[in-house]
């Protein structure tokens, strides 16, 4: 294994081969960070048929059905299978690394993980070829997904369960990870802010996520069953279905956007080279936005008739969680604040995301007021606000934190040049999209209809709309280039690249396969930095250098996956024609048969002798 | 290394042999979170089955046709595995490796007769009542509820068999200590789950 | 090495005393629980009790049942624990609030 690393010639088949079965948590983060791009792409190319089919009134670029599968499909798409991902991809890059540890707390589960979002999400857009993509809406609400007809809501079922199987596994493998591997002198009040958020974040994932299971299970009990919870005529209720969704969806926003939080806390400091501004403060108010965004999911349902009481309570639950994140917002203006802050693509970002999440934030607080949602709902003021902390928090996040541990992940840097074409094309798209959707649903443009109609006022909102799309696509474009021309002719990037404070900068870029050679021992916060001010810029060891153990690849995650991929093809099809049982059972015996392989099957993984460890340790000194 | 799959004897076995290895510790930490997840999504099917069991839709209720006798009886098996697992864990901190192990299949028997007895009780409202998955909202709702119950009894089942014949010759050391302690605690939490579902919906469902 | 061996045998036997008391506990909660769960079907069986009491206390009993097979049956209470019961308390309040929406504010 460490020959190949090292002389880096291979063939492409073991290549391949080695990213299908590894369980190396870097590797898992490369995967993550691909298919959450190439979904992206998906969900973008998505948006831009929405955009021109809005782009004048009473348009026909789409018909109406196909619309609808378009609206859901981009929404299902970006935020499942494109932003958690990627955040995902990123947690597994940096948390480890940040906290001293060599790997995650369960690597094949880490794997199991991938390859369960890998095979739903495919799962879930095989449905635009077998008939037509889920059309309910990213929400699927209970009365009109119940009615839909064709498999598409079928597909978003199957395809969610899957992957939301594996989100749910993710979210206790870093839980597991934080508690019990940090290096030796890494106590939680010293970890930095990413893994402090993507921690909490961890904690949403675990208590959110069950919610939305039942809700799929009873879904799907319902469509392919005939089982009666949603089904009015024998007593159901379809308020069920809503309450369970957004008990899953508020907090799933939080998902998406803390571990960000915690991103740019460490983009802030190490690029105004500057201690984070209230760390204690930032802590409790990530745990804080958590602890509230469990009990405000009904802000989504003010129009559904509650009451006043019910509506009320949840009103005041939202606009408190202003507070918390008003202190975030502030802390990291104070970090840049007598800083020496210098400029790049990350930090750009990072920029342009305060301003851009503060505004969707303050929309955030008018939609809340229960009285004036009325109003709002169900317009284009509320796509405004979701896409403002969505794309201006999460989508900018991503880029910054891409720019930030690109040289980390891949060894090399980005070229900066492009990056800010990026930028710019991006942000001033962005901008130009939706900003203007405030307006056009102030003035009633409907969301979720196909068409808008002529003499209303909303042709240039939609014209400026669908303008700032493209260049969205523009910069997204730029973007992929400067992905593969730094592959290809990019400058290398050595172990600490931005001159740094965390413990992921104090390894080679990529590191090892093994991350370190002795964990490190750590003397405070921002631990790289306390050793290039009062030490020799060096880690000291914080374990003697002994036999390491390392787990080892496995087929079975991809194996599992798939089997689940062919149980949920069967699944859906089975109601056309009994022959899809086969499908079914098979794929799920497959599966379970893979799970007996792996709990009877000796694999206690391998040791790397100390003696390759001894050598590059004495390699780094010289 | 090998010190883990060497077997444990009293005079060295550490306190609490489940957690003291790294894996252990992991296990021990990563099934107790599963389990705070689990209780959101028993909490999400016991709300939806609080909300839908008046929702008869003609069909027979809840004072109608539950048995509590048969629903006695399987509570004192489910309890009494949650007992023999708590002495299957007390001779493992022994290192009384056949011990663990009988009383853990002594678990396994009882947790398959209450299985049997629900099994019965299902088939017996289906057949006896017209009662079923899908007779009502109702019935939908205790089904995906009780059903889903018996589901992670029997995973449970499934996963015992599976250690026990992993380890039937290997005896108990620090490698799969972690593994059976990680299956008691599942187990226990199952019991749990059904001390709320027959308070909730077998004795509330017989008061009305 | 005989002061040693002495040592090994009484840390053994110390071990061993502290073990029975536990597993005493344990057979006395065990014990409990089932006395608590004859309570609550000897109310609901022989409805003895005012209706608008029952539903509280066959609650109770639940809870304080669930209460032994944490803290004892689980270990929630011994040493190590602290990280497991805090997310079980957060699983808790979450099944609270779910509870909640689906009893209080679900109709139609």
């Amino acid at each position: 294994m460490s020959s190949i690393a090292a002389t880096g010639k291979r063939g492409f088949g073991s290549f391949l081969w080695d990213y299908l079965t590894t369980v190396d948590h870097k590797k898992i983060a490369h995967l993550y960070i691909a298919g959450g791009a190439f979904f992206f792409i998906l969900g973008g190319i998505e948006a831009l048929i929405i955009r021109i089919q809005l782009i004048k009134p009473e348009n026909d670029f789409v018909s109406a059905g196909f619309y609808n599968e378009i609206i859901t499909m981009h929404g299902t798409t970006m935020i499942f299978l494109a932003a958690m991902p990627i955040m995902i991809g990123l947690m597994n890059a940096a948390i480890p690394l940040q906290i001293g540890a060599r790997d995650v707390a369960f690597p094949f589960l880490n794997s199991l993980s991938f390859w369960l979002f890998m095979f739903g999400g495919l799962l879930l857009n095989v449905s635009f070829m077998t008939g037509g993509a889920p059309d309910a809406g990213w929400t699927n609400y209970a009365s009109l997904a119940m009615n839909s007809s064709g498999h598409g809501v079928d597909y978003y079922i199957a395809g969610l369960q899957i992957a939301g199987a594996g989100t749910l596994m993710g979210g206790i493998n870093f839980l597991a990870t934080v508690v019990t591997m940090r290096a030796p002198g890494m106590t939680y009040m010293r970890m930095p802010l990413f893994t402090w958020a993507s921690f909490i974040t961890s904690v949403l994932i675990l208590f959110a996520f069950p919610a939305l299971t039942v809700n799929l299970f009873l879904l799907m009990f319902d469509r392919m069953f005939d089982s009666a919870i949603f089904d009015v005529a024998l007593g159901g209720n379809t308020i069920i279905y809503q309450h369970l969704f957004w008990i899953f969806g508020h907090p799933e926003v939080y998902i998406l956007i803390l571990p960000f939080f915690g991103a740019f806390s460490d983009i802030f400091s190490t690029f105004a080279r500057k201690r984070l501004f209230g760390y204690t403060a930032m802590v409790f108010a990530t745990m804080i936005i958590a602890f509230l965004g469990f009990m405000v999911w009904a802000h989504h349902m003010f129009t559904v008739g509650l009451g006043p009481v019910a509506n009320s309570i949840f009103s005041v639950g939202t606009m408190a969680i202003a507070v918390p994140t008003g202190i975030k917002i502030f802390n990291w203006l104070f970090t840049m604040w007598g800083g020496q802050l210098k400029i790049n693509s990350a930090v750009l970002w990072a920029l342009a995301f305060i301003p851009s999440f503060t505004i969707g934030g303050m929309t955030g607080v008018m939609l809340g007021s229960a009285v004036a949602d009325y109003q709002y709902h169900d317009t284009y003021f509320v796509i405004g606000h979701f896409h403002y902390v969505i794309v201006g928090g999460t989508v900018f996040g991503i880029f910054a934190a891409l720019h930030y541990w690109w040289p980390k992940m891949f060894g090399r840097v980005l070229n900066e040049a492009m990056g800010q074409v990026t930028f710019w094309l991006f942000f001033i798209g962005f901008h130009l999209t939706f900003f203007i959707q405030h307006f056009l649903g102030l003035m009633g443009m409907p969301r979720r209809y196909w068409v808008f109609l002529k003499d209303q006022g909303l042709e240039l909102g939609n014209v400026i709309s669908s303008i700032g799309a493209f260049f969205m696509a523009a910069g997204v474009i730029v973007f992929v280039y400067n992905i593969i021309h730094s592959a290809a002719k990019g400058e290398k990037a050595d172990a600490d690249p931005w001159d740094a404070r965390t413990l992921e900068w104090t390894v080679s870029s990529p590191p090892p396969y093994y991350n370190f050679e002795q964990l490190p021992l750590v003397r405070g916060l921002d631990p790289l930095w306390i050793e290039k001010m009062e030490g020799d810029g060096k880690m000291s060891p914080g374990e003697p250098l002994d036999d390491v153990h390392m787990p080892n690849n496995s087929f079975i995650p991809f194996l599992m996956g798939l089997g689940f991929f062919i149980a949920g093809y069967g699944f859906i099809h089975q109601t056309d024609n009994s022959l899809w049982y086969i499908a079914l059972y098979g794929g799920m015996a497959f599966s379970i048969g893979c799970m007996v392989v792996r709990s009877l099957k000796d694999d206690y993984g391998y040791y790397i002798p100390k003696e390759e460890l001894q050598k590059a340790v004495e390699e780094e000194a010289k | 290394m090998s010190q883990e799959h060497s077997n444990l004897f009293p005079d060295v076995m550490p306190d609490t042999p489940e957690r003291v290895t790294h894996e252990g510790k992991n296990k021990f930490f990563g099934l107790w979170f599963f389990l705070g997840g689990e209780t959101v999504l028993f909490a999400s099917l016991f709300g939806t089955y609080l909300a839908l069991k008046n929702s008869t839709a003609g069909g027979p209720s809840s004072e109608e046709i539950f048995g509590l006798e048969l629903v006695f009886v399987m509570t004192m098996l489910l309890l009494t595995s949650s007992l023999t697992s708590v002495y299957a864990m007390y001779h493992m901190r022994n290192a009384d490796f056949k011990k663990m192990v009988l009383w853990l299949s002594i678990t396994g028997l009882l947790g398959t007769g209450f299985l049997a007895f629900e099994v019965y009780e299902f088939a017996h409202y289906i057949t006896e009542y017209g009662f079923s998955f899908r007779s009502s909202a109702f019935g939908s709702a205790f089904f995906s509820l009780v059903g889903f119950h018996g589901g992670h009894v029997l995973f449970g089942l499934c996963w015992l068999l599976a250690i026990l014949i992993r380890n039937a010759k290997r005896g108990l050391n620090l490698y799969n200590a972690p593994k059976f302690n990680t299956f008691s605690l599942y187990w226990h939490f199952i019991d749990v789950v059904w001390v709320f579902i027959f308070t909730v919906v077998y004795l509330m469902g017989k008061v009305g | 090495m005989a002061e040693e061996s002495k040592d090994n045998l009484e840390a053994q036997s110390f071990k061993k005393q502290k073990s029975k008391e536990e597993m005493q506990r344990q057979l006395i909660s065990f014990g409990l629980m089932i006395v608590f769960t004859l309570i609550a079907f000897a109310i609901v069986i022989t409805d003895s009790i005012d209706s608008m009491y029952v539903v509280p206390i066959l609650f109770i009993m639940a809870f304080v049942q669930a209460a032994f097979q944490f803290y004892y049956f689980m270990h929630l209470k011994d040493k190590g624990h602290a990280m497991p019961a805090l997310l079980m308390y957060g699983g808790v309040w979450c099944a609270f609030l779910t509870l909640c929406a689906l009893m209080v504010i679900t109709w139609w």
